[in-house]
């Protein structure tokens, strides 16, 4: 089951340096005092591009919601179908969010509302990217 | 070739007021082409270009306009249905064929330049390049006729449609995800519309109560109207309506988005004939005016936009709108939103209050009434889902009901006003006509 393999850039580099060392690290504005994910050139609050680091976040999350892919498009998930795409909201931020497939539950059965927390699956050699689990 | 960036025209920011040119602005023509499901990459007659080409003489025809009395035109390169990539978007390399067709554009490419040496304007001093989707294109137009930038402009959308999937190949079919798809592709989302709104949807449904299903009086009705409007594709190619238990048992997408909840990609173009209020008096068919038009390019601040942002994405709308036309939600008799996927249609219609809806309320305002005899005719155009993925219905059905010419489709209450829009929550613009300019 193989999925798409993330190609850094200059501007996500440390982000990725990071899930593949285990951690989930996001941008941090150190005037607005919020936190940014994708990553961007500049606080989309302020504007300021110096004012933002990278801080490691804990990693718990709820599933506000999530859709069955029965049809989607990308040749290399096909043979996944139909699988789980729930959206994750960060319990540090509620506004920020992110995707996961939910490794562990079945097509149709993600418990809306529930607990997740990090955890990093490998799609490619040394690659990692950052998935969700349902807390037991 | 001036660039549309050259020209200060969009209405895209908070407390504008009334717009400069309200009713001074008007359209006094369009044009449609057939609108088939696809290109076959033989049929010459049958091409974008041939069929832009339809669309422009009759637009000009309805006007009483020559071609040498244009003098703008405002044209975005074609939307060719897979433009990401694959057998889907693909017609070329092969060999061509002679001029026009001696190049991409005019088979499943136009823009304004082909537009000018083919159709032989002469006068064209306004082209921009560069130029966005019809949404935005409409207000650029009335923008640059209000201006004076030109006195005389065609707006024209096409739209292609060629052999294969729909959006396979290309970066689909890559196993790497560069740029932003670095942050969706590797958990299963490819991009588009149905993706950025199936989660507010699903939220909208836990927020407000109600089902996915709550949709197929909507849709349902949308293809009924469809089989009301000559110039679209279900009309012309006998495409049956469909009932609650078709569309409750048609397969999923992305689950619980159907088949059904999405548009069907076709090969046509459109063309409007905008000038100003005065010329517009002196031409071939009735005019309706421009009464505001407004731009949104609102920045997603996460991966997903939510049920929260969607919201008030769509309010920022509904105010800008109605302060630059001076109008508000009771004075809209005709309202033709987007439904490029069924799914967002609820957010604008209860952003824009039309008859009174507010948040939470769109699955019963579609349970009832909304046939376009009834008191509410949410949508008579019958959008795309109801005559192919056009983008072009809500504006066409808009001007048809001002001026009491859409048939089957016209509406039994009053219709002095429509407010029509090619926009998704997050980008794309509105445009408010009236049958008076005042
Ligand atoms: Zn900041």
């Amino acid at each position: 089951m193989p999925k798409v393999i993330p190609v850094s850039d200059e501007l996500s580099q440390p982000f990725w340096d990071a899930v593949n060392q285990r951690r989930l690290a996001l941008q941090y504005c150190t005037a607005c005092q919020k936190l940014q994910y994708p990553p961007q050139a500049a606080c989309q609050v302020c504007g300021s591009a110096d004012r933002l680091e990278w801080r490691d976040v804990e990693g718990k999350g709820h599933i506000a919601t999530y859709i069955v892919i029965e049809d989607g498009r990308l040749n290399r998930r096909m043979p996944d179908q139909p699988y789980n795409l729930a959206l994750v909201t960060l319990d540090e931020d509620p506004t920020v969010n992110f995707y996961s497939n939910l490794p562990g539950v079945p097509a149709y059965q993600a418990p809306v509302g529930a607990a997740v927390e990090l955890t990093f699956e490998e799609v490619a050699p040394g690659q990692l990217i950052h998935e969700w689990q349902v807390v037991k | 070739m001036t660039s549309s960036n050259d020209f200060r025209w969009r209405r895209d920011t908070d407390g504008l007021g009334v717009w400069e040119h309200r009713g001074k602005v008007a359209i006094a023509g369009y044009g449609h082409s057939p609108v088939d499901r696809r290109w076959d990459g033989v049929n010459l007659d049958a091409t974008v270009g041939a069929y832009t080409m339809l669309a422009i003489e009759r637009a000009l025809e309805q006007a009483g306009v020559t071609i040498d009395q244009v003098d703008g035109i405002v044209c975005c390169d074609s939307h060719i249905a897979g433009g990401s990539g694959g057998s889907a978007s693909q017609w070329a390399p092969r060999p061509y064929f002679d001029p026009p067709y001696d190049t991409e554009y005019g088979l499943t490419l136009v823009n304004a330049q082909w537009l000018i040496n083919t159709m032989g304007f002469k006068n064209v001093r306004f082209a921009p390049t560069g130029v966005p989707t019809i949404g935005e294109m409409m207000g650029m137009a009335s923008q640059a006729v209000g201006d004076g930038v030109c006195n005389t402009c065609l707006v024209i959308y096409p739209t292609g449609n060629l052999e294969g999937r729909y959006r396979r190949g290309g970066e689909n079919a890559d196993d790497y995800a560069r740029g932003a798809r670095q942050w969706t592709v590797p958990w299963g989302n490819h991009g588009g519309n149905d993706f950025i709104n199936i989660f507010p949807h699903n939220q909208y449904c836990l927020k407000y109560g109600g089902e996915h299903d709550d949709l197929a009086p909507f849709v349902i009705n949308q293809h009924k109207n469809g089989m009301l409007t000559p110039w679209g594709f279900n009309y012309n190619n006998g495409i049956e309506p469909i009932s609650v238990e078709d569309y409750r048992t048609s397969r999923y997408i992305l689950n619980p988005l159907r088949i059904w909840d999405c548009d069907r990609p076709v090969n046509a173009s459109a063309a409007y004939l905008f000038t100003t209020a005065e010329r517009a008096r002196d031409m071939k068919s009735q005019p309706v005016y421009v009464l505001n038009h407004s731009q949104h390019n609102f920045r997603f601040r996460t991966t997903q936009p939510d049920l929260d942002e969607v919201e008030m994405w769509t309010d920022r709308q509904a105010a800008r709108m109605y302060e630059g036309a001076g109008l508000g939600p009771a004075d809209v008799d005709i309202f033709n939103p987007y439904d490029g996927y069924s799914i967002m249609t609820q957010f604008f219609l209860e952003g824009f209050q039309w008859h009174g809806v507010k948040r939470g309320d769109a699955f019963a305002f579609y349970a009832g009434d909304i046939s376009v005899k009834g008191p509410h005719p949410f949508s008579s155009s019958g959008g795309n889902l109801g005559n192919g993925r056009t983008r072009t219905a809500m504006y066409t059905d808009s001007i048809e009901q001002l001026r009491g010419t859409a048939g089957d489709r016209q509406v039994t209450v009053r219709a002095e006003t429509a407010l029509c829009a090619f926009t998704t929550p997050s980008s794309g613009g509105w445009l408010m006509l009236g049958k008076h300019p005042s």
